[in-house]
């Protein structure tokens, strides 16, 4: 009896012993992302993963392509709903305060430990890291971020006389160009228009492009008030609506977000405020040779941030989470933020990607994605309250109403201002 | 049913029309093919000079999951086709054929139905099926839509109207109820099976508000909520891209009713839906 | 709806009626009949939040709804859709159905070109559309322009973007109903339309008075679908206008969908899920009592 025991014994210290000696199983991570800009980015991000899992041999990264900003951030709520979200998802950077909201995202403070992870968390460019964070913690790591700029047409410059290397500076002469550069033909019918800024989905966005130069603000840093209906922003929307209904160099109605860039590039208009996400679509289909310049300014210069930032969930195991953070480090870190950059067209959130070769080279053969870093001093973050898509859609609607001719830009953005208090009235403290 | 004396100027006129309608309905079609087959940058003008391509074809194919987006909107097809016929031809065969206490009240409870379709009730419905775990299946998807109102209400006029002496026929014959079912009543209701099979099919294929809510993965993802994540970027829409997935994703369909229009008419017609 | 030979029902318990039918009432029940109660019952109770349970609050939900201007325009819009939708694609479809009925050259073509719309997802078919409206380069503006028009910025100004999802969705529908009333078409007995040509009756008059009373039975299936759709049908404007510009196609299961998955007030969702069923189901019973007096059944 003794003797089975003992060999019994040997025999399961035996299996301990291989057992503890076979590699631990894989950690799966799930990583939902968006497609926001059109081009291959499925295989990058796939090539990414890849990459990423041969560095990190216990972790298994499986990622899902989920649509648009707004899609993937549904997508992601839904699956946290139902207790299986993902364990990492891009999603709009502005989108931070919606997800700590629901309970559903970790600060990224909690995991930093080591002093190579205090030096990665502080390499990004303070302008980025604005809308990311909340009572003092990082809960949105920028990823593939953006700002708007002006792009323009050097051919259409020259045709109507204008300097192809010199973009409007500020409002007047956005006008004054647009003016010169709205092409009518024999029966009145404009065949190429001045300007073009988009009020389709996210005109949030494109508001701040104005607000922004005209330093007015439209929330306070907590999220929980808004200023829609202030002196600045007025008359910045004001502004945006002369564009199309006074000065005439924007077409009237709704600018549809999608479209713009195509018509862009089609001629039809001859300057377009548009996202740095475009650059590569603007890069390779436009037949003419064109710019990339800051935003016109006016008492200052400077747009709001935009584009996505990479996030952790909070309903995963204690493994899951670790492995998550090893994943957003790497996938923020300078190699891969300047690779990202190069392939997408986003700006490359860090200075150190900036500091490498290759981010030098591509600066130096493709100006105008400098122009973006130039910007980045003088950006500021963008729209985000509690409740932010109720308060968004409230301010847009304004926006809406103004492009439109519905109502007058004070009466939108008074009109706003209520339907926003009325929203965040549970949320002032 | 053409009346005699119609003139001959009438019926050029009708057939002018007719065909007018057709071009004018068949237009936006026409423009996305047009878009599909060429480059990006001639998709918006008409140059008839402009070369054909496949390219967008190849393309789309590529950058997205596309077959496994068809592997899973035919199985659920398959799948919501299979049980609603199998519970519908049950029920329908007892409303049509039996007495039960509370018979009536529970056929007008199923023509309520008619009314409320399972898209208002997105919300509960995820609810429930987050409950049940089974968030992000196919079977997920197809699940509300197993009990069919129509279906029900389909089978249960066709039965009907089978005159009873094939059921007294088969009684004879020492044939059970089911059995009766299974050898009478289902044969002579084949082309109601194929009317109700093609609406369905056609609305599964094409469902879109639900399957999106309930999917999360690529694993169960239908073609329609596949071809709006495609075709959705926030910057820079590339129509002939869309235009190629579209008319890919759409293609089966079309091409099915291509081949089997006369027999899909017909089927409508035996059926007698009135 | 008396069964004259009650013999086949005597011999079966009657519980065998029930077991036949309980695997589809089962079905029914669960994803039916249990989720329209428990939306009333969510209806009644505040939305959860981080920190924040779900608490009754009575009808606060619907007075907040009946405050909402954002749900009186869904419902005006809905009703102007309904309305724009439903004669006209019936009105199209009737008469797609006579064209077709009759020997026509190519006939097989253009019956397929009616009915395509059908075939494709609204998903497919939106996208299409928003290429078709674009302002600057879409295929609209290019046929108006080419006809003389002024171009317009059709889904982006209010007046025209509600006409022009409407318009999406004629397309789309009428081809599916042509397909009963072609059916029906068939299934009408010749003498009749004989008869009528011995009398000498014009074509005008045979249609009202024959052909239409005789195809009320179609009518009023295919009014069923239509009216359910008009109510159903948000796919389109998913994809191509997301509600605005300002609201001016905003319809209310799409803004049932929005508050429920994007807000995530799902109690706020439920109030209006209600009011979508109440208008579903008064709807309903509208439809069968007044159209079944008027039908003519063979």
């Amino acid at each position: 009896m003794k003797r089975t025991f003992r060999s019994l014994m040997i025999a399961a210290t035996a299996v301990a012993a291989v057992a503890a000696a076979l590699p631990a199983r894989a950690v799966e991570i799930s990583f939902y992302y968006p497609v926001a800009v059109s081009g291959p980015l499925t295989k990058i991000i796939e090539g990414l993963a890849a990459d990423f899992e041969k560095a990190n041999p216990d972790i298994k990264v499986k990622p899902v392509y989920s649509g648009n900003y707004g899609e993937t951030l549904a997508k992601a709520l839904t699956a946290n709903k139902s207790g299986q979200p993902p364990q990492v998802a891009v999603l709009v950077a502005s989108d931070a305060l919606t997800l700590i909201d629901e309970d559903a995202v970790v600060a990224v403070d909690d995991f930093v430990k080591t002093p190579s992870d205090k030096a990665w968390l502080s390499g990004f460019f303070p302008a980025f890291m604005m809308n990311g964070r909340y009572e003092g913690k990082t809960y949105g790591v920028p990823f593939q971020r953006s700002t708007q700029v002006l792009y323009w047409n050097k051919a259409a410059f020259r045709d109507a006389g204008l300097d192809p290397s010199k973009p409007p500076q500020n409002w007047e002469e956005l006008v004054e160009f647009g003016k010169k550069l709205t092409v009518r033909d024999a029966s009145g019918q404009v065949t190429r228009w001045g300007l073009l800024v988009p009020s389709g989905v996210t005109s949030h966005w494109f508001l701040q492009g104005f607000t922004t130069p005209n330093k007015a603000v439209l929330t306070n840093e907590a999220g929980t008030e808004t200023f829609l209906a202030g002196a600045g922003v007025v008359e910045s929307l004001q502004y945006w609506v002369d564009l199309s209904r006074k000065h005439k160099v924007m077409p009237e109605g709704i600018i549809d977000t999608g479209t713009a860039p195509k018509e862009f590039i089609e001629g039809r208009a001859a300057m377009m405020h548009h996202s740095t996400g475009n650059l590569t679509n603007v890069k390779n289909n436009a037949k003419f040779e064109f710019g990339v310049a800051m935003l016109p300014a006016r008492k200052g210069r400077g747009s709001a941030t935009g584009g996505g930032s990479i996030y952790i969930f909070k309903k995963s195991s204690p493994e899951q989470r670790e492995a998550a953070f090893k994943f957003v480090k790497w996938m923020t870190s300078a190699e891969q933020a300047a690779r990202w950059s190069i392939e997408t067209g986003y700006v490359a959130p860090r200075q150190d990607a900036w500091d490498l070769p290759v981010m030098k080279k591509y600066a130096q053969d493709f100006p105008p994605a400098a122009v973006a870093l130039e910007q980045l001093p003088f950006c500021v973050a963008e729209f985000s309250t509690h409740d932010g898509p109720r308060t968004t859609k409230a301010l847009e609607d304004a926006i809406e109403a103004a492009i439109t001719g519905n109502k007058t830009p004070q009466k939108a953005l008074t009109d706003a201002q209520a339907e926003a208090t009325r929203i965040l009235r549970t949320w002032k403290k | 049913m053409t009346v005699a004396h119609d003139s001959r100027a009438q019926r050029a006129l009708e057939t002018v029309a007719a065909w007018l309608l057709a071009v004018l309905w068949a237009l936006p079609l026409l423009y996305a093919a047009w878009a599909a087959f060429h480059d990006s940058g001639d998709s918006a003008r008409f140059d008839l000079a402009a070369p054909l391509t496949w390219k967008n074809f190849v393309y789309v194919w590529g950058a997205a999951p596309f077959p496994t987006y068809f592997l899973n909107t035919f199985l659920l097809v398959t799948l919501i086709i299979v049980v609603q016929f199998t519970l519908s031809t049950l029920a329908g065969y007892a409303f049509a054929r039996f007495r039960f206490p509370g018979r009536d009240l529970m056929f007008v409870l199923v023509l309520l139905q008619l009314m409320i379709m399972p898209d208002v009730l997105i919300v509960e419905n995820y609810r429930t099926l987050n409950a049940m775990g089974l968030i992000d299946t196919i079977v997920a998807i197809g699940m509300p839509y197993f009990g069919s109102a129509f279906g029900i209400f389909l089978m249960r006029q066709t039965f009907k109207a089978i005159p009873r002496e094939l059921d007294d026929a088969a009684r004879i014959e020492g044939a059970g109820s089911l059995l009766t079912l299974w050898k009478v009543y289902v044969p002579l209701a084949k082309p109601v099976y194929l009317a109700y099979g093609l609406v369905s099919v056609s609305y599964h294929w094409n469902n879109f508000l639900w399957p999106l809510i309930v999917t999360n993965s690529v694993s169960s993802r239908p073609l329609t909520v596949g071809l709006q994540i495609f075709s959705s970027g926030d910057q820079g829409i590339d129509w002939s891209i869309i235009t190629a997935a579209t008319l890919l994703s759409a293609g089966p369909l079309l091409v099915a009713f291509l081949l089997f229009q006369r027999q899909f008419v017909q089927s409508f017609l035996r059926a007698g839906i009135r | 709806m008396n069964d004259r030979n009650a013999a086949n029902d005597d011999l079966a318990s009657p519980w065998v009626g029930w077991g036949l039918f309980l695997p589809a009432a089962a079905f029914l029940a669960v994803f039916t009949y249990y989720p329209a109660l428990a939306t009333l019952y969510h209806s009644f109770f505040s939305n959860e939040k981080a920190g924040r349970p779900a608490r009754f609050v009575g009808l606060d939900n619907y007075a907040a709804m009946i405050d909402d201007p954002i749900f009186w325009q869904a419902l005006k819009n809905n009703g102007w859709f309904a309305l724009g939708t439903i004669p006209a694609s019936i009105a199209l479809a009737i008469v797609m159905a006579l064209l077709v009925n009759r020997a026509l050259p190519g006939r097989a073509l253009v019956r397929m070109s009616y009915f395509a719309p059908t075939i494709l997802a609204m998903v497919a078919v939106a996208n299409i559309w928003l290429f078709i409206f674009a302002p600057q380069i879409g295929l609209m503006n290019q046929i108006v322009g080419a006809l003389g028009g002024m171009p317009h910025n059709w889904l982006g100004q209010p007046d025209t973007a509600l006409a022009s999802v409407t318009a999406v969705a004629i397309w789309k529908e009428a081809g599916f109903f042509m397909i009963f009333y072609l059916a029906a078409l068939q299934n009408m007995p010749a003498n009749l339309a004989e008869a009528a040509a011995i009398e000498g009756a014009s074509r005008w008059y045979y249609f009202w008075k024959v052909t239409f009373p005789l195809l009320m039975p179609t009518t009023l299936f295919v009014l069923v679908n239509a009216v359910v759709n008009a109510f159903r049908m948000v796919d389109h404007i998913i994809i191509m206008t997301k509600g605005g510009p300002d609201n001016a196609t905003m319809l209310l299961l799409y803004y049932v969908y929005e508050t429920g998955f994007k807000y995530w007030d799902t109690t706020y969702a439920a109030a209006m899920s209600m009011v979508l069923l109440v208008i579903l189901a008064v709807v309903a019973v509208g439809q069968f009592v007044i159209l079944d007096r008027r039908t003519h059944y063979r």
